[in-house]
């Protein structure tokens, strides 16, 4: 399937990491790429954070959100920081979410995907979630607003 | 004109608002142009609030936490005239449905809904939906606060939630700010009750698991009492528990309410909690300023102490019966003295429940800036409330609601009947709903009668999916199809008021659209046979059971 990554709307060529299904990787857990089943635990990945450089979380449908709460443990909960790949059900109009959770590649099928993803993150200039994005919330910046005008008075 | 006294947009919401327009302005085209399936476009349209119905699109409008100003209600109308048929139908949920819009129309129905800060978004599908409240709120006298204030900080953080725009059904939330649940948190996925703790604090006791539909269960407390600071964070672990863990094999056991019956409510509070511990004091945790900023919103018009006895309004009831009857029944107090809060009941006799044409729309926007601070509320029982009004000026609005057909003194009765759209409309339906609410309303008119017969609440549905909520209904109506055949079973005993609610039981064989007036009529005759003084009909109920009702109803059909 093609694999897409930001700054490219071209597919891109694989880093040549093969990940090893969750089972297969339990039993040699040094290896560095894993694809996980959306019902495998995340939280047994925690202490080998360290030496994964690629994990796959996989949609069985696009409309299975299961994954995306993966991601944000993994990201935002115990910090892994290597990629973080999309494979199943990758539609375009699920990047803007899949972005926010810390997704950076993504296999999908969809012609246009490639176009789509250079436009996801100015598709909405404004979110109300904090999540591990880094981006500030309406609310934050409503904060930072009223300060820096008290500052001013 | 007054200006409203709730959440105004600011340009971070209008901005959030026009880009979703613009997107979904987008997915339409791909659809049109085909390169996207049905099936891919679903979701995508249905969490814009359009549905593909039974002969057209309809699209659901949020109307958060039920609250309007007149100058929204206006453009509703005018929506509703421009690409629709010129009416819209309140629902259960407090949005509005409007049953003919064509899908190329749609986005520029949603950038005319924009121009009053208002949305389609998250109507639908299977994510976090428009958030629900009690429709007294801000002038309800038993309010310990204004639950609406959390309704929008809800809002916003539900609002394009990155992580729960999958789940696996539906989640509805609903907030109550008063003791008197007018918002029964007890069946939504999760319902939050404010309560006001010994130590004098105020926080939510987090209700979970309730919900109508196939499955009728009450919710389980699942946190006796949450510091009001914490709420973002506590649903926030909640929805992760239910994302990962809600069944996804069997849409009829999707809901979390299935969870919680499967895992028990002790083993989902330990999930809740474990994963509530490592969150709570993330950014989720809401700063004493946002919240702030917030209420102050909804501060409360500022209503001067009135005259409560006004001889014009006393004069007027000991000359017109129908005035006299509706003081007693459309009127609730109101916690600035010399005010009240007047329910518009959207049920005159032998009419589709919960509809409004543009006209009635414009009128009760109208009255509402003359008379209730330009503000109006959506209730769950498909009412419409004027929140703020004077008792000096009772008998200008009663008049003025009696020009549009909507002064019918019947809130709370035998007619204000509450009921889902039916086969009439919906493409799940099995039987029709709106011409059984109507035939029913038609038979018990006379107003003397239905303020003997007194507080009774009929609730229909056209399937088991409930949106007409039969199953809380003091008599509940449930559509079924036998062979090809509409048929409708009877329950009796539901109740959502707080403390009491409780899901009706089925007295018998369901019967045809031609005997449930019939039916009706046995259940209302047993009660006034049997009832003592100051029983309401549930009460009786209660007190004789099933039996007496059942022999009389199954003697007569």
């Amino acid at each position: 399937m093609p694999l897409y990554k930001e700054g490219s709307t071209a597919p891109v060529v694989d880093t040549g990491l093969v990940p090893l299904a969750f089972a297969d990787w339990l039993k040699e857990p040094e290896h560095p790429a894993v694809s996980l089943a959306n019902t495998d635990p995340v939280e047994a990945l925690e202490p080998h954070l360290g030496t994964l450089r690629l994990i796959v979380l996989h949609f069985p449908k696009f409309s299975d959100g299961r994954a995306y709460s993966q991601a944000r443990l993994l990201r935002d909960r115990f910090g892994y920081r290597g990629a973080l790949r999309a494979t199943g059900g990758v539609l375009q109009d699920q990047l803007p979410f899949l972005l926010r959770c810390g997704f950076d590649s993504f296999e999908s099928e969809q012609k246009g995907f490639g176009d789509a993803l250079a436009r996801a993150r100015t598709l909405f200039s404004v979110v109300y979630q904090p999540v591990g994005d880094g981006r500030a919330t309406a609310s934050q910046l409503r904060l930072q607003r009223r300060n820096v005008g008290m500052a001013a008075d | 004109m007054p200006d409203t006294h709730f959440y105004r947009y600011d340009d971070f919401d209008r901005a959030l608002i026009a880009e979703r327009i613009d997107q979904f302005r987008d997915q339409v085209h791909r659809r049109l142009a085909g390169e996207l399936t049905e099936e891919q476009f679903k979701p995508l349209r249905l969490t814009n609030g359009l549905y593909l119905q039974l002969h057209a699109y309809m699209l659901r409008i949020a109307i958060p936490y039920g609250t309007l100003s007149a100058r929204q209600l206006r453009k509703l109308a005018d929506i509703s005239r421009k690409f629709d048929r010129g009416y819209g139908h309140f629902t259960t949920r407090q949005n509005l449905q409007l049953n003919w819009i064509r899908l190329e129309d749609a986005p520029d129905a949603l950038a005319a809904l924009a121009e009053v800060d208002m949305h389609a978004i998250q109507t639908s599908g299977n994510l976090i939906r428009n958030v629900t409240a009690d429709h007294f709120a801000g002038a309800a006298v038993d309010e310990i606060e204004d639950p609406r204030i959390w309704c929008e900080i809800v809002r916003q953080w539900s609002t394009l939630h990155p992580e729960f725009s999958f789940l696996p059904r539906k989640f509805k939330i609903a907030i109550t700010g008063s003791p008197n649940d007018r918002a029964a948190v007890r069946v939504h996925d999760v319902g939050l009750r404010l309560w006001r703790n010994d130590q004098d604090e105020v926080g939510f006791e987090v209700i979970v698991g309730g919900g109508l539909g196939r499955t009728p269960l009450i919710g389980k407390t699942l946190r006796d009492f949450l510091p009001r600071d914490e709420l973002l964070a506590y649903l926030e672990a909640t929805l992760r528990v239910y994302n990962r863990y809600g069944r996804r094999d069997n849409l009829y056991k999707a809901r979390i309410k299935i969870l919680v019956h499967e895992l028990g409510v002790e083993k989902v509070r330990e999930e809740v909690e474990a994963e509530f511990a490592a969150i709570k004091d993330s950014a989720l945790r809401l700063a004493p300023e946002t919240i702030e900023a917030i209420a102050r919103q909804f501060a409360p018009p500022p209503l001067r102490a009135k005259r409560t006895r006004v001889p014009e309004v006393e004069a007027l009831r000991l000359e017109d019966r129908d005035f006299a009857l509706w003081l007693k029944s459309n009127i609730a107090p109101h916690r600035v003295p010399g005010h009240v809060i007047v329910t518009v009941s959207l049920k005159p006799a032998g009419a589709p429940p919960g509809d409004a044409s543009a006209a009635q729309m414009e009128g009760v926007a109208d009255i509402a800036d003359a008379y209730s601070q330009g503000e109006v509320r959506v209730s769950h029982e498909q009412n419409l409330v004027l929140p703020h009004v004077a008792i000096e000026d009772l008998p200008a609005v009663y008049r003025a609601l009696q020009r549009l057909g909507f002064a019918e003194a019947n809130v709370g009765k035998i007619t204000d009947i509450i009921a889902c759209p039916g086969l009439d409309y919906c493409a799940l339906a099995n039987a029709r709903s709106i011409p059984v609410a109507q035939r029913i309303s038609a038979h018990f008119a006379d107003l003397a009668r239905q303020h003997d017969i007194g507080d009774l609440k009929i609730k229909i549905s056209g399937c088991i999916n409930a949106c007409g909520h039969h199953h809380v209904g003091h008599i509940g109506i449930l559509g079924v199809d036998r062979n090809g055949v509409e048929l409708y079973q009877i329950t009796l005993g539901g109740d959502v008021d707080f403390g009491r609610t409780a899901i009706g039981t089925i007295i018998g064989p369901a019967v045809t659209a031609d005997r449930v007036v019939e039916a009706i009529d046995a259940l209302v005759a047993t009660y006034l046979e049997s009832r003592r003084d100051g029983e309401r009909f549930v009460d009786t109920y209660r007190r004789i059971g099933a039996q007496p009702f059942k022999d009389r109803v199954y003697a007569a059909v």
